[in-house]
């Protein structure tokens, strides 16, 4: 089997059953994605496949050969970080680390997705959202972070997406 | 996770052929099957790869619906302009549930046939008539906060989770199929589903091998209000206690239409008719409001931790109701 992860080719014979996150930190020395629960419901192994942020630990690597796969490693390195993780750092958003590699990929992931246009469950109107600290705090649910660093989580996105503090404050109306 | 063999389709026609042992599964976002898998809780000996068919598009139908195509993740479809403007229960459905990296991978198709979260269909070390026929039901007399009020039965008292398919219910979507023997089927959404009886481990119509292609839509209900009103336990990715999808159109002071579907409360997307015969032609009142619940709650039945459901649907209703149809 092959797969192409952060622009380089790699190939394995792993096990039929192996996941995406398995494949990427057992296989393959990409260590920087995380085992949190293995069942995508605290979003440490966040991974970007063609550009869509996944859970990998869902995803069976046999089904990603032929996808373009991002993980933290890809994004950017010690010397070269990627405004995201840069923006991590100064704003402390993390305390121990662990879930951090996946909330960048998250919100990497879910910038573009702004971009794009998609809705969140607070847009109040779907067609037109605008991102505040509510859109981001709903947009970031799939990835939790024990510590808590939640207020600096959001501090970080928010200055790479250029919010200022009258657009993070916009409030809207919870549909329900 | 136990063994299993993969073969990766590249037709819907494909796809049905590689049905060819006793447990075969199509996999398409993976997002539930993958989980249940590694607790056992699914074990087929074959995975059947869909995920990449050409079943990704939203066409537009002369009717002045929609046909989906079973691959379109939840993300794209809830993000779509056509499904914004004519369907906003369907897009606000799907917003609401899960997280933002499982609609991008969940698929419309498998979203329908999601399995119950019932905490002792998930434990393989308890006894579990959906998981294993014949066993027994730990929900009874156990944890059962989160399951059904509405058409249990003593076999089982588990939920439908989706979301999706409460909103895909209050517009009367239809269901495309292609069967082993390469027929075409159209289910409609309110024949798909099975209530539990005694038989729990059957939850939908389809036949072994029988892939769902695409979900029709309707035209809209023109001037019709649409919402999708979910009540959890958290603020953003949980599963609905209660939930109402609906579409509901007041004129001249009356009730002209009222389509309403509700998650949370029984073992599949609920709809009764007889909720909106209570409000269709009456004024949108408070009096109109409770005969509905009422309706609702016939019959209604809590099993200790989650008796709350049944004022909580009534209240959830009502809400809704007077919300939608006041100005």
């Amino acid at each position: 089997m092959h797969w192409t992860i952060n622009g380089q080719r790699y190939e394995a014979e792993p096990d039929i059953r192996t996941t995406l996150l398995d494949l990427a930190r057992e296989h393959l020395g990409l260590t920087g994605s995380k085992k949190g629960c293995d069942h995508g419901q605290c979003g440490s192994c966040t991974m970007l496949v063609n550009g869509r942020r996944i859970n990998s630990c869902l995803s069976l690597a046999v089904m990603h050969q032929d996808d373009e796969i991002t993980t933290i490693e890809g994004l950017g390195q010690p010397d070269n970080l990627h405004p995201m993780q840069a923006a991590f750092v100064s704003h402390d958003g993390y305390q121990c680390g662990y879930c951090t590699p996946g909330q960048i990929c998250s919100a990497v992931g879910m910038l573009d997705e702004v971009k794009k246009g998609f809705p969140s469950w607070v847009s109040d109107d779907l067609s037109s959202p605008s991102l505040n600290d509510q859109e981001i705090g709903e947009r970031m649910s799939g990835n939790l972070c024990r510590c808590a660093a939640y207020p600096n989580i959001v501090d970080a996105i928010a200055e790479v997406a250029g919010l200022s503090e009258d657009q993070r404050q916009t409030s809207q109306k919870v549909s329900g | 996770m136990k063994p299993f063999s993969y073969a990766k389709a590249d037709s819907p026609e494909a796809a049905i052929r590689e049905v060819n042992t006793e447990h075969t599964r199509f996999i398409a976002g993976g997002t539930n099957l993958l989980d249940l898998m590694k607790l056992q809780v699914e074990t087929p000996d074959k995975l059947v790869d869909i995920s990449r068919l050409p079943l990704d598009e939203i066409e537009e139908r002369e009717d002045g619906g929609l046909t989906i195509g079973a691959l379109v993740p939840n993300s794209d479809l809830a993000a779509d302009r056509r499904i914004i403007e004519r369907y906003e229960t369907l897009s606000r459905a799907l917003l609401a549930g899960a997280s933002g990296q499982l609609r991008n991978k969940a698929s419309t198709g498998g979203n329908l046939l999601q399995r119950t979260r019932c905490y002792y269909f998930y434990d393989t070390a308890s006894p579990c008539n959906k998981r294993e026929p014949g066993t027994g039901c730990s929900a009874f007399g156990g944890l059962n906060r989160i399951l059904a009020v509405i058409g249990t039965s003593e076999h089982c008292i588990a939920t439908h989770p989706s979301d999706m398919a409460v909103a895909m219910r209050a517009l009367d979507a239809t269901i495309i199929t292609l069967k082993r023997d390469g027929d075409k089927r159209r289910i409609s959404i309110h024949d798909f589903y099975c209530l539990p009886g005694d038989t729990p481990h059957i939850e939908n119509v389809l036949e072994p091998g029988e892939l769902i292609t695409h979900i029709e839509l309707p035209a809209p209900v023109e001037g019709a209000r649409q919402f999708y009103r979910k009540v959890r336990d958290r603020a953003s990715y949980a599963f609905a206690l209660v939930s109402i999808a609906g579409v509901v159109k007041v004129e001249d002071g009356r009730i002209s239409h009222a389509a309403l579907a509700f998650g949370g409360l029984a073992h599949m997307p609920w709809r009764n008719p007889d909720v909106e015969a209570a409000l269709v032609g009456k004024a949108p009142t408070r009096d109109a409001f409770e005969a509905a619940a009422d309706a609702l709650l016939d019959g209604a039945r809590g099993f200790g931790d989650n008796d709350f459901k049944i004022p909580l649907a009534r209240r959830t209703l009502l809400a809704t109701l007077r919300d939608v149809t006041g100005e």
